[in-house]
């Protein structure tokens, strides 16, 4: 819908437009620029200052002691995010695959078993999860929580890909069929090739999911394998001694920069994740 | 003949792509019908027994709810969820309506406000969190910040003010998802028939009117969408409450989430977490049972 | 080339649903254009792909060189298909998309080039190899879909509406193309289309299809000069066959069909002579080429005047509507005589060409007697001739 407010001359209207715009993009970026400035003060400078006031002294040294602090567990979160992505996507995949073009008896229950899985409240799966990965020796260690995110992952990246491929004609795998391609090899050769968007869309959103994710690392990974969010929250909530504002906000950009990034530079992957759940939903 | 039996015989290669679907999709449906119903079955016997720091099968039947009911701790998180939940899912609807509909008047660099808008949904609830309360630090915080500039006296200690701390966990919410609210509606926007939108006009009904009373109303079911998800984002809301006040100060912003957690790994209270885990599915179910019936039965009238 | 037949072969999708197909019997010679028409969900598709394998039938026999391959998978039943939404791979380019099925059944690299340029050069598509799918125009891109077909060399095509994504001029184009490329190849092909037009055109077999049974099956002139029902009649000829119910008059051992236009009456004796007739409610069925205008000197066919209602010039003809027994019937008319509407007509109709159905049933009565002669022949051509 496109009608606009007025014709060549800003109105008044229009300009109450913009402005209320532009003062919400201000609301939206004060807490990114304060973080910011907040990470290269001193301590002192934070005292004395506030905060959307200009360093006097720019300093690393809020940066440093947050990346002594932190900087192991973002390798954790690393090995625990970058499996936990490919296995879930792919796994999904194969699933909206078998879903949309190899239907039987019973395919349609499951799928709809598993979109449940969407709302699930994890509180309600957390206490036999950890019993499971106990008994697998895999307590605290990022190989469970790359196992658990796989097996709650599973839920959203079906669903991308099952209505994915929803819009795909049969006929093209009939085709493939009668050509003579078996199970995989259209898998392979003919769907995945295609997918590439929703590929895309799965990627971002499980990177963006598991990379934030707080409860799972903090029930299943607590102590060496926790993640960063685990570790940032341990640093900013432990009250020894003085409180080292800049460090704490230098901690959470740290956590915060990757999916940041990934946001500044496929957004739009980003959003399609968003609003294919919400639709489904 | 010979010809008519070779041609006859399935190979055993056929069988085996017969049965490839049912084979890949099978490591999936175990783990959904294990980790996720199986494990709730669990969780649900678990908060009929009376286990404390270790799980135990003896049977108590619903003591573990009733300790549950007369826990104040527990009816605090209820209610906070409640003003939480409440006042979280109204404002961003507010806020994301009001944003989407600004957005949609064909305004130059969209695209880049957009972005902004929507940019805190990418980051983790404990960044929000914490910088959230960062901001809302009283002393340091936006009150310092505000004094500076010359409002005198100005105090915001909400965040230690255990009868405001709820509001101070809406604003960083509200800060954060937003903006996806804002985006799902735009799309809803765009996908509005214009001659509808031009048919009001001939009729003479202002701008504002004509959102009010005509486009908004046919966006139900994005409306619908946005109250689900919300709802979710409510009720499971964990990460948010440990980063920026962990329940504090006291359990006065406590929620069902934290107190679950809580109660089953650091206080040893298996059964009681259990029994509340139960109770928070309860929540989600009481609210999507409804939704997906009202959905099935609009599709069938289709 | 192949021979095709299907036993008996019917399908259902559950217990408690109707049969999708009921008791499918057809059988087509090596070398022979079969058409499946008949409405939306009449169940041809379904039969087309049963014959390929994609879906398994629930009762009886597919058998093509006398071997049952009902239980075999589509690779393995060496039959092509050529789809209605083309169905080419969208990531891979022309060359690609018909080579596919060739690498599939590990030919030599040298062999498929050989295969590729041949197909191409049969489709005039030698200039498009390198490009997707998606740069290609719809004539185009089922040009693509042909050669893919073909270039598998199987023992049987299959067709499933692929024109109907096309318009109007380019379908008449590819029509004849394929026409073509059937004489030259001889191929035995099962063609499945609604449009009554391309079966009458395309077909050395026609069967035409309702509820998923086959309500008659033989070449395009008997289903056109002697259908088997109503639904035949009515469905093939354009513009349909008129249907005016009424009931027969018996006379001095003849039965008679008596028509009335409001400006007068006419008898038309009807040949047979069965018992009970009578009593019944029959449906009169006259093709509009079949009504024509009464020749000045009386040459013994039955003509009654009637009031023209509307008239329609099409260009090639011109189709005047009449009402008889207050039923509104159409005459094909030669586009000269152009009458106005409310003038006058004397019309007549050669009784050895109506046809009477059973109201209830919809069964043609008397079947078996209609004379396949001159006349029919002439009806068929002015098809060909579109």
């Amino acid at each position: 819908m496109s009608s606009s407010l007025a014709a060549r001359r800003p109105s008044l209207s229009r300009l109450a437009v913009y402005a209320t715009l532009i003062a919400a993009c201000l609301v939206y970026l004060v807490p990114l620029i304060v973080m910011l400035l907040t990470s290269f003060k001193s301590p002192d400078d934070i005292r004395t200052g506030n905060l959307l006031s200009w360093p006097e002294v720019i300093t690393g040294i809020g940066w440093v002691k947050a990346w002594d602090a932190v900087g192991g567990y973002f390798w954790n979160s690393v090995k625990i995010t970058v499996p936990a992505v490919l296995i879930s996507t792919l796994v999904g995949a194969l699933n909206g695959y078998v879903l949309s073009m190899w239907r039987f008896r019973g395919s349609q229950l499951f799928f709809g078993l598993l979109l449940f899985g969407c709302f699930l409240p994890f509180q309600t799966v957390l206490l036999p999860a950890s019993f499971t990965l106990g008994k697998l020796g895999l307590a605290s260690t990022t190989t469970g929580l790359v196992l658990v995110h796989i097996v709650y992952g599973l839920a959203f990246t079906t669903l991308f890909f099952r209505n994915y491929y929803t819009s795909v004609p049969q006929a093209l795998v009939q085709a493939a069929r009668l050509d003579g391609a078996g199970f995989f090899t259209i898998f392979g050769r003919i769907l995945l090739p295609m997918s590439i968007p929703i590929i895309m869309v799965c990627l971002i959103w499980q990177f963006t999911q598991i990379w934030n994710d707080f409860l799972f690392g903090v029930v299943f990974a607590s102590g060496d394998a926790q993640p960063i969010t685990v570790a940032l929250n341990n640093l900013v909530n432990t009250s020894t001694g003085a409180k080292e504002y800049n460090v704490d906000m230098a901690a959470a950009m740290i956590a915060g920069l990757p999916t940041l990034l990934v946001y500044v530079l496929a957004g739009k992957y980003f959003l399609r994740g968003l609003t294919a759940g919400a639709v489904k939903g | 003949m010979s010809t008519i039996a070779v041609l006859n015989k399935a190979s055993p290669l056929d069988a085996l792509q017969r049965w490839l679907p049912r084979l890949v999709l099978a490591p999936s449906m175990l783990i959904v019908l294990v980790g996720f119903y199986g494990y709730i079955l669990w969780t649900f016997v678990l908060s009929f027994t009376n286990s404390s720091f270790m799980p135990s099968y003896k049977w108590v039947g619903l003591a573990q709810y009733a300790r549950l009911m007369d826990n104040d701790r527990w009816w605090v998180a209820s209610k906070n969820l409640l003003l939480f939940g409440g006042m979280f899912i109204g404002i961003s609807l507010v806020v994301g309506v009001l944003l989407a509909v600004l957005l949609d008047q064909r305004i130059r660099r969209e695209g880049f406000i957009r972005t902004v808008y929507l940019y805190p949904m990418a980051l983790s609830m404990i960044v929000t969190g914490t910088a959230w309360k960062w901001l809302l630090n009283p002393g340091l915080g936006l009150d310092k910040m505000l004094r500076d500039w010359g409002w005198e006296g100005f105090r915001l200690d909400w965040l230690v003010d255990p009868d405001r701390v709820v509001y101070c966990l809406v604003i960083a919410a509200v800060w954060q998802a937003s903006g996806f609210v804002m985006a799902l509606f735009l799309a809803g926007l765009r996908g509005v028939d214009p001659s509808i939108i031009r048919a009001a006009q001939v009729d003479g009904a202002s701008l504002p009117t004509i959102y009010l009373r005509i486009v908004l109303p046919s966006l139900r079911p994005v409306f619908f969408s946005a109250l689900m998800i919300l709802a979710h984002i409510a009720i499971k809301s964990f990460d948010l409450v440990a980063a920026m006040t962990a329940g504090g100060p006291g359990y006065a912003s406590d929620l069902p989430a934290m107190f679950m957690y809580s109660f089953t790994f650091s206080r040893g209270q298996m059964g009681m977490g259990s029994a509340s885990a139960i109770l928070m599915l309860g929540a989600i179910l009481a609210i999507l049972v409804p939704y997906l019936y009202s959905e099935l039965r609009s599709k069938r009238h289709e | 080339m192949a021979t095709l037949e299907l036993r008996n072969v019917n399908k259902t999708y559950g217990s408690g649903l109707p049969d999708t197909l009921k008791n499918i019997e057809l059988k087509i010679g090596s070398g022979e254009f079969l058409i499946l028409v008949g409405p939306s969900g009449c169940g041809k598709s379904t039969l087309m792909n049963c014959i390929a394998g994609l879906e398994q039938i629930s009762g009886g026999a597919i058998l093509v060189d006398d071997a049952d391959i009902s239980g075999m998978s589509p690779k393995d039943r060496d039959i092509a298909m050529v789809f209605q939404s083309y169905a080419l791979y969208p990531t891979m380019n022309v060359r690609d998309n018909i080579a596919f099925g060739l690498k599939i059944r590990k030919m030599t690299p040298a062999a498929i080039d050989e295969e590729v340029a041949r197909v191409a050069k049969l489709l005039q598509i030698e200039h498009l190899l390198g490009r997707k799918p998606g740069q290609l125009s719809g004539g185009q891109q089922q040009r693509v879909a042909m050669g893919r077909a073909l270039a598998r060399r199987p023992r049987i095509y299959l067709f499933d509406e692929p024109l109907s994504n096309l318009d109007a001029k380019l379908r008449v184009e590819m029509r004849t193309e394929i026409k073509l490329m059937h004489q030259r190849l001889k191929t035995t092909t099962v063609y499945v289309t609604h449009d009554q037009i391309e079966a009458m055109t395309l077909g050395d077999k026609v069967a035409v299809m309702k509820d998923g049974l086959i309500q008659q099956f033989g070449t395009p002139q008997q289903i056109y000069n002697d259908p088997a029902n109503l639904f035949v009649a009515s469905f093939i000829g354009s513009p349909p066959m008129n249907f005016i119910p009424l009931r027969l008059q018996r006379q001095e051992g003849r039965l008679l069909a008596l028509l009335d236009s409001g400006q007068g009456r006419c008898e038309l004796p009807l040949g047979i002579g069965e018992a009970g007739l009578e009593a019944r409610e029959v449906i009169l069925g006259i093709r509009p080429e079949q009504i024509s205008l009464a020749a000045v000197e009386g040459n013994g066919l039955p003509s009654i005047r009637a009031q023209v209602q509307v008239t329609e010039p099409t260009g090639p003809d011109t189709l005047v509507f009449v009402t008889l027994n207050q039923t509104k019937v159409c005459c094909r008319l030669a586009p000269e005589f152009a009458p106005q509407v409310g003038e006058s007509l004397s019309l007549q109709f050669d009784p050895a060409r109506v046809l009477l159905f059973d109201a209830e049933t919809g069964e043609r009565l008397g079947r078996g007697r209609a004379p396949v002669d001159t006349v029919g022949t002439d009806n068929i051509a002015q098809f060909r001739g579109r």
